[in-house]
């Protein structure tokens, strides 16, 4: 069982009012988690003690800079059970891991006509990516299918995996659905036809127990400002062998063994791919935070989530005319986006926002799956290991009060 | 929000009085607000003078984007079409009476930039157009 009141403790914007007298309830950790104290120290503790370049120095604090990254790495490493702490490169964030993935493996890797196989679920950063590079090289792109429940259609998928796609790229967690994708089953699939996988770990990572071995996955992006780390950190895991035989994405210091006026050679893996100086009191505080979510326990965190989204679904659909978007709870993580017929999403999330309940209005960067369901925007509450019951029912309180201004 | 969500607002938000097409136009132009997905439509018709006499704005959207557009498109009438040219940001808050955060101000005037692209005959509406 998880402590939420001590939880809610090492996070001090949880304390503060947004205006006076109005408590935050912030309902919107799937665009980005607050962050504990623990992870805000380590940052601060590292560039107060230690604040020098890794890999470039061999004084003193060049060396602890250097050791407290590489430490970071370690420890994310074990945090998804990757099997080699060199599997996991730092980037800024999921799209710039899913941006390498596409300039790095698919420039070697695709030809015109090679089938690429995503959803209609995907984030835009899962999207364009892939629309880029079947541009410039006359690659096919697929999908399957959202059902109306929210579910992937994985009857349709298999039917898709008769065109012998080179890669399956696909979100393990719907940023707008919630929808919890089969992602070992998608994988084992996608093997069998010797496609590469791709595994889109934005929201899962933060909020499910991730095990890339267990998965198959053979590349996986996630980001450090969604699991209570720091902006500007995020991580992509792939597996040696495909890594060992990308060539390189960004050029630049670090990412090289040699130099010549005009040749190099490319350095081993990860800094073949960390070119120039990392963000590296990010990466630390994302060491701070897998930490922090370990300790926790990511299974606690699950089964936390999972009632509490079962809460929030019976809630709102208690009020007439919510309409929530994404399947039963047990599909899903908790995520609740939703509309009103009497206001539009802004106008929800205003009201709410009177209220000190901080909800995000708009696509959330998935249009796709928006125009799918013919609705220009949804209101999104989403919620994280540091949400109360009693939020839920603020949230509730909130929308009975658009129901009052616009009804 | 009591201000915010003036009764005007919400008034012209649920009973909008200058919604509709108009077919034929003198200048159509429509626009989306790519934040939110909001979608604005004007159509203007103009007499030998130049001088709007009729004009009508469809689409979809918050409160905020569709009484400005309800607001703004009562106002055009009897204006020349160089006064429309002459539209500002501050006749758009004036109209709405109130004050609006960064985001809602894109939604405030949308109908404004599309308006105002119409009535240059741009091929595209921009921010500078309402700044
Ligand atoms: C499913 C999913 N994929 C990708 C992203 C992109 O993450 P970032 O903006 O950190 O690159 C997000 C974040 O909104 C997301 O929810």
């Amino acid at each position: 069982m998880l402590d939420v009141e001590k939880i809610r403790r090492d996070f001090p914007v949880l304390n503060r009012e947004v205006r006076p007298g109005v408590p935050l309830v912030y309902l919107d950790s799937t665009a980005t988690s607050q962050k504990p104290r623990q992870v805000l120290e380590a940052m601060d503790n590292f560039y107060r003690a230690s604040n020098a370049n890794i890999h470039r120095g061999i004084h003193t604090l060049a060396e602890e800079a250097t050791a407290s990254y590489e430490s970071a790495r370690r420890r994310i490493a074990a945090f998804i059970n990757a099997a080699h702490a060199h599997e996991i490169i730092f980037t800024r964030n999921t799209t710039e891991s899913i941006n390498l993935v596409a300039y790095s493996w698919g420039r070697a890797n695709l030809q015109a006509g090679d089938v690429i196989v995503l959803t209609e679920m995907e984030h835009h950063s899962n999207l364009v990516p892939w629309q880029i590079l079947a541009a410039e090289r006359d690659l096919r792109l697929e999908f399957i299918p959202v059902t109306e429940e929210g579910l992937l259609d994985l009857e349709a998928y298999h039917r898709l995996l008769d065109l012998r796609p080179k890669l399956v790229a696909f979100t393990q967690m719907s940023n707008v659905l919630g929808t919890i994708n089969p992602a070992a089953e998608i994988i084992a699939a996608a093997h069998q036809v010797g496609a590469v996988t791709l595994v889109d770990g934005a929201q899962s990572v933060p909020h499910i127990p991730v095990d890339v071995q267990a998965l198959g996955a053979d590349f996986l992006a996630f980001s450090g400002h969604k699991m209570l780390g720091p902006s500007g950190i995020g991580v992509l895991y792939g597996r040696t062998e495909l890594l060992e035989a990308m060539p390189p994405f960004l050029g630049g210091g670090d990412m090289i063994k040699r130099v010549e006026l005009r040749s190099f050679t490319t350095n081993a893996l990860p800094y073949k791919f960390e070119a120039g100086t990392p963000a590296i009191a990010e990466a630390i505080g994302l060491g701070a935070a897998v930490d922090y979510l370990s300790a926790v326990g990511m299974q606690a965190i699950e089964q936390y989530e999972r009632e509490m989204i079962a809460y929030v679904l019976e809630r709102l659909e208690e009020i007439p005319g919510v309409r929530v978007f994404g399947p039963a709870a047990e599909h899903k993580g908790a995520v609740a986006s939703f509309t009103m017929p009497e206001a539009h999403a802004h106008d929800i999330s205003q009201v709410l926002d009177e209220l000190g309940v901080a909800v995000r209005a708009g696509h959330h960067c998935a249009m796709p799956l928006h125009t799918k369901f013919g609705i220009p925007a949804t209101a999104r509450a989403s919620f994280y290991l540091y949400n109360t019951r009693q939020e839920v029912d603020r949230l509730v309180e909130g929308i009975y009060r658009v129901k009052h201004i616009f009804g | 929000m009591d201000d915010l969500y003036r009764e005007l607002i919400i008034d012209r938000y649920k009973n909008p009085q200058f919604r509709g097409q108009l077919d034929p136009a003198d200048i159509t132009f429509e626009d989306d607000n790519p934040y939110c997905g909001d979608h604005i439509r004007v159509d203007v018709r103009l007499d030998e003078n130049n001088v709007v006499t009729e004009a009508r704005y469809s689409g979809e959207g918050c409160s905020i984007s569709q009484a400005s557009a309800d607001l703004l498109i009562e106002y055009i009438h009897g204006k020349t079409l160089d006064e429309v040219k002459a539209l500002t940001k501050e006749d758009v808050l004036d109209l709405l009476g109130i004050q609006l955060g960064p985001v809602r101000l894109k939604c405030a005037l949308l109908s404004l930039k599309v308006l105002k692209a119409g009535a240059y005959g741009l091929g595209e509406a921009t921010d500078d157009l309402v700044e």
